[in-house]
């Protein structure tokens, strides 16, 4: 547990680490994948210390089914991995939304399709908002554009996955699971409650009526009644939508950005603005529920916009159709395998703003 | 009654409720045998049963108990994330052989060797129930069934896998066994066997095992009659019953077994 305030200099897979742990952590199963090794050789090290639970699962898909048992205890867990090692968790995670269970899932993703590589993408990013798995479902994503981000929204995920009783994935990639920097450690959470009766979760029924949680539902229009339920339900995550806007009040173009992109993006934002060029940044924090209302407002307002991604284009979509009452989006698309540079978004922006340089 | 004396009695813990299952299948039988061990072991009130895919996922309406369903064949990895989570829980899976012994192999076998401290229940009826008599892995050589019209061919095929011995061999089991529930004498042994797969993890020694043989009526085409004389003919003498592994006897001092 961390001491409040305390500062650190740590990676950003520590970081969620020790946000998971500060949050009140209870549970982790993992399996190694890279670019995420550090977490579960970090929880191995730190839980079982703690009294907590640490698992090496025999496969993603047994982590992410361990994470579906311990859910439905009501207990805060957590399971993380990579890209291919979440595809293989998305089965537990449909059953996982479809049963209404708390869940953090951290993928620190790489490069794809297939085996891809191990380098920072954000190829993943239909497969975390749009579900990849199953069925009609959603799940909460939250990315972290910095190591102190990262630290903070684990915390925030394990609230949300229990204010919601959903699934929430933490979409990170190699550049922020890899990268140093300082963090201010805020306030354990953990109420040392390992066995709290939530009135829905598996506790063994003493003396009450029993409970049972599952997302089989065979009767007429029982599954029709589940599925506006949870449409209700992700509706309502509206209001806990996130996102930062930097210097977008005066801007012409706004470049819409996330995660590390983001970061990167901002960068070139400043260096564009000391030469004058009126560009601002919009980067979504949660993707899922995306802020969509926010940028139609800015679309409402005159302002045209750029998406700029890690991958051959995904998220441009949602920002297309957030604006599309008022406006479009360009694309850029920055290839994986290469680290960008705030230089590489230079030209993309300034071709966006209509400029020849 | 025979004698003014009641054959048998409703277990508390069982629902007084008409069950979906077909005629002479097994199931019924098998769950009523962990209802009857879950009130003599007094273990209703803190057991959560993971419920899993098949003719066996509605174990969760006629058993009075904390449930959670388990996506194909991931019972007890999703028994391992509750046990974990919550310790003092008497914490049971029941599974087909298809559930099992195929998709679920990975999860069957690590969840054994890490020696949760858990109980599966594994009900073999050599076919997949529910979706409609296909070949599981425990089929016989021989027998047909809607993926394999020719009967199965080992060549092809592969031998119906004993989970049991597989089980029996790994370190973190603490007893397994394998029961059949086609005669009066079978069901009285298997009931010993499911009370002893309920004791080894409550007693903290490890995973505690029970493979039930059991019919299948409306996939084998046969009636139950006939089904029951299968088992007897043709099942029991590939699936030899009896205790596999009891870390319960060794640990006695005199080596005695111990009654149920
Ligand atoms: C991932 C997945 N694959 C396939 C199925 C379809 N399915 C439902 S029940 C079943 C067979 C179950 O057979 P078994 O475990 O032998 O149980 P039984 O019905 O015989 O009791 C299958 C393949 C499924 N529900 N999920
Ligand atoms: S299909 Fe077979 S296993 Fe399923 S209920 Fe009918 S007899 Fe039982």
């Amino acid at each position: 547990m961390s001491t409040p305030g305390e500062r650190v200099l740590i990676k950003g897979n520590e970081a969620i680490c020790r946000g998971a742990v500060d949050a009140g952590c209870q549970c982790f199963f993992g399996y190694p994948i890279t670019p995420q090794n550090d977490i579960p050789e970090y929880m191995s090290k730190v839980m079982p210390n703690l009294g907590r639970v640490f698992v090496q699962a025999e496969s993603e898909v047994a982590a992410a089914n361990m994470l579906l048992g311990a859910a439905a205890c009501g207990v805060r867990a957590m399971t993380s991995s990579s890209s291919p090692g979440i595809s293989l968790k998305q089965e537990a995670i449909s059953y996982m939304g479809g049963t209404e269970l708390p869940a953090v899932i951290v993928n620190i993703s790489r490069g794809g399709p297939g085996l891809g590589d191990i380098g920072p993408s954000q190829g993943d990013y239909y497969q975390a908002v749009k579900g990849g798995g199953h069925g009609d479902y959603r799940q909460l994503v939250l990315a972290p554009g910095t190591v102190q981000e990262a630290y903070d929204l684990i915390g925030k995920a394990f609230d949300l996955a229990f204010t919601y009783r959903n699934p929430v994935m933490l979409l990170g990639d190699a550049i922020i699971g890899q990268m140093m920097e300082p963090v201010t450690l805020g306030n354990p959470k953990d109420t040392g409650n390992k066995s709290p009766d939530l009135g829905w979760n598996l506790t063994g029924k003493g003396q009450r009526d029993p409970r049972l949680l599952k997302s089989l539902h065979l009767t007429d229009g029982a599954l029709a009644g589940h599925n506006l339920h949870l449409r209700d339900k992700y509706a309502s995550m509206e209001k806990d939508v996130l996102f930062e806007n930097f210097l977008v009040d005066d801007a012409e173009l706004i470049v819409v950005a996330f995660g590390s992109i983001g970061r990167i993006a901002k960068s070139t934002i400043r260096k564009l603005r000391a030469s004058g060029k009126k560009v601002g940044l919009h980067r979504p924090i949660t993707l899922f529920p995306f802020p969509s209302r926010e940028l139609d407002k800015l679309a409402a307002v005159g302002k045209r916009f750029l998406t700029i991604e890690h991958n051959l284009g995904q998220m441009v979509d949602d920002v297309r159709l957030a604006v599309r009452k008022h406006a479009d989006s360009d694309f850029y698309g920055h290839m994986p395998g290469n680290l960008p540079t705030p230089e590489d978004f230079e030209q993309p922006i300034l071709a966006a703003l209509g400029v020849n340089s | 009654m025979k004698n003014g004396k009641a054959a048998f009695t409703l277990p508390g813990v069982l629902a007084d409720v008409p069950t979906h299952y077909c005629p002479g299948c097994q199931h019924g039988v098998a769950q009523r045998l962990v209802a009857e061990c879950l009130d003599e072991l007094a273990l209703s009130e803190k057991a959560i049963c993971i419920g899993s895919i098949g003719c066996s996922v509605f174990i969760y309406n006629y058993l009075k108990v904390d449930c959670v369903e388990a996506p194909h064949g991931r019972a007890p990895a999703v028994a391992t994330g509750v046990k974990r989570a919550r310790p003092e829980a008497a914490v049971f899976t029941y599974q087909g052989d298809g559930d099992l012994a195929s998709i679920g192999m990975a999860e069957t076998m690590h969840c054994a060797n890490r020696g949760e401290r858990v109980t599966i229940i594994f009900v073999n009826n050599t076919v997949y129930g529910m979706t409609g008599g296909q070949m599981a892995p425990t089929t016989m050589v021989g027998q047909r069934t809607t993926t394999c019209p020719g009967g199965r061919c080992a060549d092809n095929e592969g031998e119906p896998i004993k989970m049991t011995e597989i089980i029996a061999s790994l370190g973190g089991t603490a007893y397994a066994a394998r029961v059949a529930v086609d005669s009066v004498k079978n069901v009285r042994a298997a009931k010993k066997a499911v009370r002893k797969a309920f004791e080894a993890p409550q007693n903290n020694l490890g995973l505690g095992f029970v493979e039930i043989l059991a019919t299948c009526p409306t996939n084998w085409k046969m009636t139950p009659v006939q089904a029951n004389k299968r088992i007897a003919e043709e099942l029991i003498p590939y699936f030899p019953l009896g205790t596999y592994k009891d870390l319960m006897w060794e640990q006695t001092a005199e080596g005695t077994e111990v009654e149920g």
